[in-house]
């Protein structure tokens, strides 16, 4: 069993027909993952008894048109709580640690009765753009194994793209599902902040965290997103707004006819490389020979983004991560003789190089003499990036560029340089500075990896991205391209 | 190097954050460290006079709720999470360090 010719809504009919039943579905799902990961290092960890009694109870009821979710196979990258099911964070720290309670998206996966076959890898605390900085083991890219599959949402991404899972979850706080969409050619979608609840959602950086759906395909995606969105009583700062179904108006009318989209040329600048550009600028006469405008624009501020963001993220994520003090649970080091060595030597211990440079950066920035000069100011920065946005959100209906500057890179080659993996942010960092949707999807490929295309909308407007996403995908071929990866014969 | 931040710098951080370094490794963090705080630093080239500091960009306003108690019932699966815990309480080791007391 793979996933690389099925869509959600033709896997919904084989199971609704009785084609497959749930159970076999997830039979074979945990097969084929148990058989690719010794390739893609994607999952930490198997739910295997209770999907498999998940799937037979949902068969026993019985499946009906309007479940479109139900019995289908779902992952879950591992800092998303999931009760009963340990939930690592991809940190030694959380090595055994098994949630008391479920994530609001853990709930509503369930509530629409999708089946969580497992946990995915990431970046520890999601902080990273290889998955290299699981304290367990890299994940592999779907394309090559030799390269990094992005993060910090990695596991999912590849488990998508290899074909393991149709669906998984995974969180973006500066581009962890945009940037392993991009590098693994699948689709995955930041949303709006506050359109899905952060509850549940071990904590990085509170106010650019958001969950979102990697899948195959835009109409998916869209299913999955209108699932799992919505507000939420344990988390204030989801929003109230209605979710629409956003795969409702997806079809063979979807038309970017009229549409004015901008093109910021610092999207295009150095260190973008040739092919990405080419990628770029061939999606942009796609959409024109599709009724569209596409503007050349500009975000002037677009560069300071990555300084404001490493600022701000890390100053939150030193906050957020106070609570792992070896006390009530997580990592205590051994043969402590007083509480502030429980404290010292169970946090020097349990956090990995990253998570520890981000704190000590998080820290410096909201310490006494350095708060105006670094934290204030960054905060600062990140009102004129956004009002940069405004200015050309005002009159276009969406802004289009890459995803990343470059395809995927070799596994070890940037892991030893902070600076050089902080800047691969750089296209993706605004968007959650200012708390913007962005949908990341196939657009081409450079010496055989894929290359994404990242679309950014106005605050709650996903269904235009996914319009426009959509077009883009039924006048193009990169989503049906797919990995040589065993499973699909 | 710069020297945006020192050694003792970055030692006085690392206390503030629970945090301890072997010398090999505050050699390894300290330039890298300061090379990331040269790239903050860039930030003073945008002029944000009179510009407002952004903390959230939720829709939402700040909802107050009646402060009710609830009972989860699952302290038994909560003291499993504790690394240390006996007859429902999380075990510590010793507040003072005893050696403190025969000075």
């Amino acid at each position: 069993m793979n996933y690389f010719n099925q869509d959600l809504a033709s896997l919904h009919a084989d199971l609704v027909a009785k084609k497959v039943s749930a159970k076999e579905l997830t039979q074979a799902t945990l097969d084929n993952i148990k058989d690719t990961d010794t390739k893609i290092d994607a999952f930490l960890n198997l739910n295997e008894d209770a999907a498999l009694a998940q799937a037979a109870k949902i068969d026993e009821a019985g499946i009906s048109d309007d479940q479109p979710l139900a019995g289908i196979p779902v992952a879950l990258k591992d800092n998303i709580v999931t009760k009963g099911l340990t939930t690592t964070a991809a940190s030694k720290m959380l090595a055994d640690f098994k949630p008391v309670y479920d994530a609001t998206v853990t709930e509503k996966l369930a509530a629409a009765q999708m089946i969580t076959v497992g946990k995915t890898n990431l970046d520890e605390f999601a902080m990273g753009g290889s998955t290299e900085n699981s304290a367990f083991k890299p994940t592999k890219n779907a394309w090559d194994q030799t390269k990094v599959p992005g993060g910090s949402s990695g596991g999912s991404a590849a488990a998508v793209a290899s074909g393991q899972v149709p669906v998984a979850l995974g969180s973006d706080t500066g581009g962890s599902i945009r940037q392993p969409a991009s590098f693994n050619g699948i689709v995955g979608i930041k949303p709006t902040y506050g359109r899905v609840s952060r509850w549940g959602l071990i904590a990085f950086g509170s106010s650019l965290d958001q969950i979102g759906p990697l899948t195959h395909g835009v109409k998916d995606n869209a299913t999955v997103l209108s699932a799992i969105a919505g507000h939420d009583d344990h988390d204030l700062t989801s929003s109230t707004q209605a979710v629409p179904d956003f795969a409702a108006d997806l079809n063979d009318a979807t038309s970017v006819k009229g549409l004015r989209i901008g093109l910021p040329k610092e999207y295009l600048a150095d260190g973008v490389s040739d092919d990405v550009k080419a990628a770029i600028l061939a999606a942009a006469d796609t959409y024109r020979k599709l009724g569209a405008t596409v503007d050349e624009v500009s975000l002037p501020h677009n560069k300071y983004g990555v300084a404001a963001y490493y600022i701000i993220a890390s100053s939150e994520a030193s906050s957020n991560l106070q609570r792992f003090d070896g006390i009530r649970y997580g990592y205590r080091a051994k043969d402590v003789q007083n509480l502030e060595d429980v404290y010292v030597k169970s946090r020097s211990e349990g956090f990995g190089d990253e998570v520890k440079r981000r704190i000590m950066l998080g820290t410096f920035s909201l310490s006494a003499g350095f708060y105006d000069a670094y934290f204030l100011k960054a905060a600062k920065v990140r009102t004129v990036i956004m009002n940069d946005f405004k200015a050309i959100l005002k009159d276009h209906d969406f802004i289009m560029g890459p995803v990343a500057p470059t395809p995927a890179f070799g596994l070890g080659d940037e892991i030893k340089d902070p600076i050089t993996m902080y800047m691969n942010d750089v296209l993706t960092i605004p968007v959650n500075l200012a708390g913007l949707p962005g949908l990341s999807l196939p657009a081409g490929f450079s010496n055989g990896l894929p290359v994404g295309m990242q679309l950014i909308g106005r605050p709650f407007d996903e269904s235009t991205l996914y319009r426009a996403g959509y077009a883009f995908e039924q006048s193009t071929d990169f989503h049906t391209q797919l990995p040589t990866l065993g499973g699909q014969n | 190097m710069a020297n945006r931040i020192t050694r003792e710098q970055v030692q006085h951080v690392a206390g503030l954050a629970k945090l301890e370094f072997t010398d090999a490794q505050l050699d390894a963090f300290t330039p890298q460290l300061d090379d990331i705080i040269g790239l903050f630093e860039t930030l003073s080239e945008v002029d944000t006079t009179g510009v407002e500091a952004t903390s959230s960009v939720s829709d939402q306003l700040n909802v107050m709720r009646e402060d009710v108690a609830d009972n989860w019932g699952q302290s038994e699966a909560l003291l499993k999470n504790a690394p240390d815990a006996a007859r429902g309480f999380i075990k510590v080791p010793a507040i003072i360090d005893e050696s403190e007391d025969n000075e």
